[in-house]
């Protein structure tokens, strides 16, 4: 049992830091495939992080061109853009500060500190330490979350926040790949799966579980329905049913039914099937779930009014 | 070697009589002091800077947009007290508040004292502190001020004078928490060379006053909060997290047939004692502000049935106010048949014609302030003050003379403090914190304020005020 406002701000404290993290993975994975000699369509890639974040028309009230570096400029330190990774940081913090008293203080100057290192940024930031850096705190994050939060409530929501999140991401991310495929752009060959799997800290493995260079059904498998994969669409459903059944809610029935519906169909469907079905359509299918499945958790345990 | 600049003439020193000669309970830490290279010192100082920063003990300040958060200056330099000196501070503080107390269930009651005529009826009957609604409420303790911070200063005279009796929402304890805990972690040889009496159980001592607070079994408290933007967020947060309760907002709170529930993950749940950070006029906008978006519509309904507790109770300005403090020496002869033990300031009161042209013809020498103002804002001190300053501030005396008292300008005592030019005196005050309840509470010390301009006495955090450690050594 915990004040509804407080579980909204623990849950989106977390749904933020994984958010920032899971920006910098897909800048990363777009960065990429960007240089990749033989792509033919980097304007594809590029653009791809803005499309997957809603952002593409206010990127481009703001900037003429398309650039490496102003895409960076725009979606990793702008703070005038909502859905950068700088923003996200920000956010964190504020829900953070809200309920400060709720967590343990490590956790908290582990999400000040990077809010305080985030602002003093230089604007000449190496890319990819960048992005290293925010996946850094983000892991310094679960850490504290996982070596200082009494098992509770409190925890139930951080943990939640992270997994809803990741869900979105995952599916998010792998669509920058599906979108790409579906238009006929894009490089469509071992490189570019390689470096989504890098991306998603995945390569390794995926090279211990398939003894073949990654393709659209091996890279498919993992990262939608690895039960073992952290970081997969499976895994995170998986984490999230456990978490729901855990907390005590005024209405939590329909939230765990959806949830255990998403789940179930992740654990029955096979990755030839989704590629027939068409990637981008089931991910899309998915995204709706997870986003209808967010709104269930705000009424049964959420809602402040 | 470290620059310690010499006592300022007519100013009581806490570390250096006026012969030069150190006090004793100073001794040890001066000769701590100058083994000490001002490099290591520097260091401390930076480090306690960093993890201020990092812990985010910051306030917001009102009217400044651009830094929103800030940090209030620390020094490192201790306040310390020998423990002869704090017994007699403490049992002047228990019956100050204990008087204070007992005049707030009379005025909401049978009213004796205006009726003895020792303070008159129209300053408390048209004072706008004065909460209607509270009259005729019986109280568990007949306890309207659980938490009160009574600011003490130390004049040139050595003796201590209270200077304000805040019995609305003080704030500042969590600072003087924090602090101690800097000090230990900054240098822990010091706390092994002094015996230093514990600060940390504040939070289970207002634990217990605030379960006392109520008859209900078991009760739920709460903490509530304006929100995180308040200045003083901080310190509610501190306060809940260190209790162990909620932390709530008006919005976080609903009352139901006259009892009071907070919204939770597992539906509602009711809550027996709000110790709330907000003030009276925000807390129920059926009854006080109807703009109001802090507060909670029925508490005030549900306050009267005796069905939730408020700590502080509503209506208790009408006794912190500066037009009833020239009166508590009164009061405590009144309710408690005693001398009182700490001294009042002497103040003239404005609105008396005789005092108000003493007042004018002394605007140079004296400090006049307003009657409900707070936080350092609005107030003359005139032997700082340009002639034009002065003028000022007359005009605006003679508009509204019953808005101003006047004090005499007190030298607050100075404390040697690390500043630009070295370690030199900057003036100080003491705000010990009195938990009342079944039994009344203090814990020994509290928030040791600094003025850090060289000369001020303002050592109001919003006018750029540090804090120093206070220590009270045990006998």
């Amino acid at each position: 049992m915990m004040l509804s406002r407080t579980a909204d701000h623990l849950y989106w404290m977390s749904r933020y830091l994984e958010r920032a993290e899971n920006l910098a993975r897909l800048l990363d994975v777009s960065f990429s495939l960007s240089l990749l000699p033989q792509s033919k369509g980097a304007r594809a890639e590029m653009s791809a992080p803005l499309v997957i974040t809603e952002t593409l028309q206010q990127y481009n009230t703001r900037h003429d061109t398309l650039s490496a570096q102003t895409l960076f400029d725009f979606m990793a330190l702008d703070r005038d853009n909502p859905a950068s990774i700088v923003s996200c940081l920000k956010l964190a913090r504020e829900n953070a500060h809200a309920v400060r008293g709720k967590i343990p203080v490590e956790m908290w100057e582990n999400i000040n500190a990077t809010w305080l290192q985030a602002k003093q940024l230089p604007s000449a930031v190496n890319v990819g330490e960048f992005f290293d850096w925010v996946k850094e705190r983000s892991h310094l994050f679960r850490g504290v979350a996982y070596g200082t939060v009494l098992r509770g409530d409190a925890y139930s929501f951080v943990r939640l926040g992270t997994f809803v999140e990741r869900a979105d991401n995952t599916a998010r991310l792998l669509d920058v790949k599906a979108s790409l495929m579906d238009s006929g752009h894009g490089v469509d060959d071992f490189y570019a799966w390689s470096a989504l799997l890098r991306a998603l800290s995945a390569y390794e493995a995926y090279l211990e579980l398939y003894r073949e260079p990654p393709n659209a059904q091996s890279v498919t498998e993992l990262l939608l329905l690895s039960p073992r994969l952290p970081r997969s669409l499976r895994a995170s459903m998986e984490a999230i049913c456990k978490i729901l059944a855990q907390i005590e809610g005024e209405d939590s029935r329909v939230a765990q039914r959806d949830a255990n519906a998403i789940r179930n169909e992740l654990h029955f469907v096979r990755a030839d099937e989704i590629l027939r079905f068409g990637l981008h359509d089931y991910l899309n299918q998915r995204l709706i779930d997870i986003n209808t499945l967010g709104e269930r958790i705000y009424d049964a345990y959420l809602k402040a009014a | 070697m470290h620059r310690i600049h010499p006592p300022l003439a007519g100013c009581f020193d806490e570390m250096l009589a006026d012969d030069g000669e150190t006090r004793g309970h100073y001794r040890d830490f001066l000769q701590w002091l100058t083994a000490q290279s001002p490099e290591t010192l520097g260091q401390r100082r930076h480090e306690a800077e960093l993890l201020f920063h990092r812990v985010g003990i910051t306030f917001a300040v009102y009217g400044d947009d651009s830094g929103s958060e800030r940090l209030i200056p620390f020094d490192t330099i201790p306040r310390i007290l020998p423990a002869s000196e704090w017994q007699v501070l403490e049992v002047g503080l228990r019956q100050r508040t204990a008087a204070l107390n007992a005049f707030l269930h009379d005025i909401y009651h049978e009213q004796h004292i205006l009726r003895a005529g020792l303070v008159p009826a129209e300053q408390v009957m048209v004072n706008n502190q004065y909460q209607v609604a509270m009259q005729g409420l019986d109280l568990p303790h007949r306890t309207y001020a659980h938490i009160a911070g009574v600011d003490v200063i130390r004049h040139a005279d050595g003796g201590y004078y209270v200077l304000e009796d805040n019995l609305r929402v003080p704030s500042g304890v969590s600072y003087m928490l924090e602090n101690r805990k800097m000090m230990m972690r900054l240098f822990p040889e010091l706390f092994a060379r002094y015996a230093v009496a514990p600060v940390e159980h504040y939070p289970s001592l207002l634990h217990d006053t605030l379960r006392e607070a109520t008859h209900a079994d078991n009760p739920t408290v709460v903490v509530m909060t304006p929100g995180h933007y308040n200045s003083a967020y901080f310190e509610h947060a501190f306060l809940a997290q260190q209790m162990g309760v909620e932390l709530v907002e008006g919005r976080d709170l609903f009352v139901e047939r006259d009892h009071v529930y907070m919204r939770t993950t597992a539906g509602p749940r009711q809550v027996d004692v709000i110790y709330r950070r907000i003030d009276d006029i925000y807390l129920d906008p059926l009854v006080f502000r109807a703009d109001s978006m802090l507060g909670v519509p029925g508490l005030l309904s549900a306050y009267r049935k005796g069905n939730v507790i408020l700590a502080n109770a509503i209506g208790t300005g009408v006794a912190d106010d500066k037009s009833i403090y020239p009166y508590v020496p009164e009061m405590i002869r009144f309710y408690l048949s005693e001398e009182p033990v700490l001294n009042n300031v002497p103040t003239w009161q404005c609105r008396k014609p005789d005092e108000l042209s003493h007042v004018l013809a002394h605007l140079h020498e004296l400090v006049v302030k307003e009657v409900h103002g707070a936080g350092g804002y609005g107030m003359l001190i005139g032997p700082k003050a340009s002639r034009a300053d002065i003028d000022d501030f007359r005009a605006r005396l003679l508009a509204d003379p019953a808005n101003y008292i006047a004090q005499p300008t007190l030298a607050l005592s100075t404390c040697p403090t690390f500043v630009d030019e070295g370690i030199a005196p900057r003036h100080i005050d003491l705000r010990p914190f009195v938990l009342s309840g079944k039994d009344v509470r203090i814990v020994p010390g509290g928030l040791s304020r600094v003025a850090l301009t060289r000369g001020s006495l303002v050592v109001n955090s919003s006018q750029g005020g540090g804090t120093k450690d206070a220590w009270v050594l045990e006998a």
